[in-house]
């Protein structure tokens, strides 16, 4: 259990960075402003309409869900990893079967187009 | 007991913050801290790997494609009062008669079940791996197949009319 000091030591100095920064911007910031200040880019452009005026391409869920999948495919490779030299060459070979399935899923995704943004 | 009683809680009480909220993304915030809550049941369970793929695979990816999720399909808020009336009270009932069978379960489990110690063994990495690659082959490389099968149906699902995914407009 002593090993997970370090992430408790994490969380509270990212807990005291979060409540410092909060405190700090309270106790400086310039108050009584009016509407400008509220708006996204005080100091830029003029918002022209608001973002959930708009339809989002389906690409970024395509890619996000992508990513999950071969996220996922990395954790596999994980304890392989850990356990190569006891696993051996029949190891080997179950996880080139295993790459193969997916990498077929790539090419296929590939060919699809799913990758350009263009 | 003191960490698990106070992760059960944060656990606890964010879940029914996900399910009141009415902004869906303060939902899936809330769904974060969860979801980090049972990491540490993982960790206190000594199953360390397992919470680093909860924080790494829950918390990192699978949230960020319900947000993804929520962006696309432009909710802001949901309306104040909404839901049916029966949808109320079918949920209502439902939650009851869930609880009502969890509490008859464990009063009924009360000392006829003995609490068995987990086995560290078995859940620690080098175990694990070996249970993986051996007595758990066939189904290993069946995840294989079915991550293949997600890979398709979410390219297919995305492309619109004839078109390949690059071609149509944004």
């Amino acid at each position: 259990m002593e090993s997970y000091l370090p992430i408790l030591v994490f969380c509270v100095i990212a807990a005291g960075f979060l409540v410092v920064s909060l405190l700090a911007a309270r106790l400086l910031r310039h108050r009584g402003s009016g509407r400008t200040s509220r708006e996204p880019y005080e100091c830029g452009n003029e918002a022209e309409s608001f973002a959930h005026d708009h339809r989002f391409s389906i690409r970024y869920y395509l890619i996000a869900v992508l990513f999950v999948i071969f996220d996922v495919e990395t954790i596999f490779l994980f304890p392989w990893a850990v356990m190569f030299d006891k696993l051996a060459l029949f190891g080997f070979i179950e996880m080139v079967v295993f790459l193969f399935i997916l990498i077929v899923g790539y090419v296929y995704v590939w060919n699809r187009g799913a990758l350009n943004w263009a | 007991m003191a960490v698990f009683a106070l992760f059960a809680f944060l656990a606890v009480a964010s879940a029914m913050v996900v399910v009141t909220h009415r902004n869906p993304v303060y939902s899936v915030m809330s769904l974060v801290v969860t979801l980090i809550s049972l990491a540490v049941m993982f960790v206190l369970l000594g199953a360390p790997f397992l919470a680093a793929l909860q924080v790494l695979v829950y918390t990192g990816a699978i949230l960020v494609l319900f947000l993804f999720v929520i962006m696309l399909l432009n909710i802001e808020r949901e309306a104040p009062g909404g839901g049916h009336k029966l949808q109320k009270l079918g949920a209502a009932l439902a939650a009851l008669v869930f609880a009502g069978l969890l509490a008859t379960w464990f009063v009924a489990a009360q000392g006829a079940v003995e609490p068995v110690p987990l086995d560290a063994e078995a859940v620690a990495l080098v175990p694990l791996a070996r249970h993986l690659f051996s007595t758990y082959l066939l189904p290993f490389e069946i995840v294989g197949v079915l991550l293949l099968a997600a890979v398709i149906a979410a390219t297919a699902l995305a492309r619109r009319g004839g078109t390949s995914v690059g071609e149509d407009e944004a």
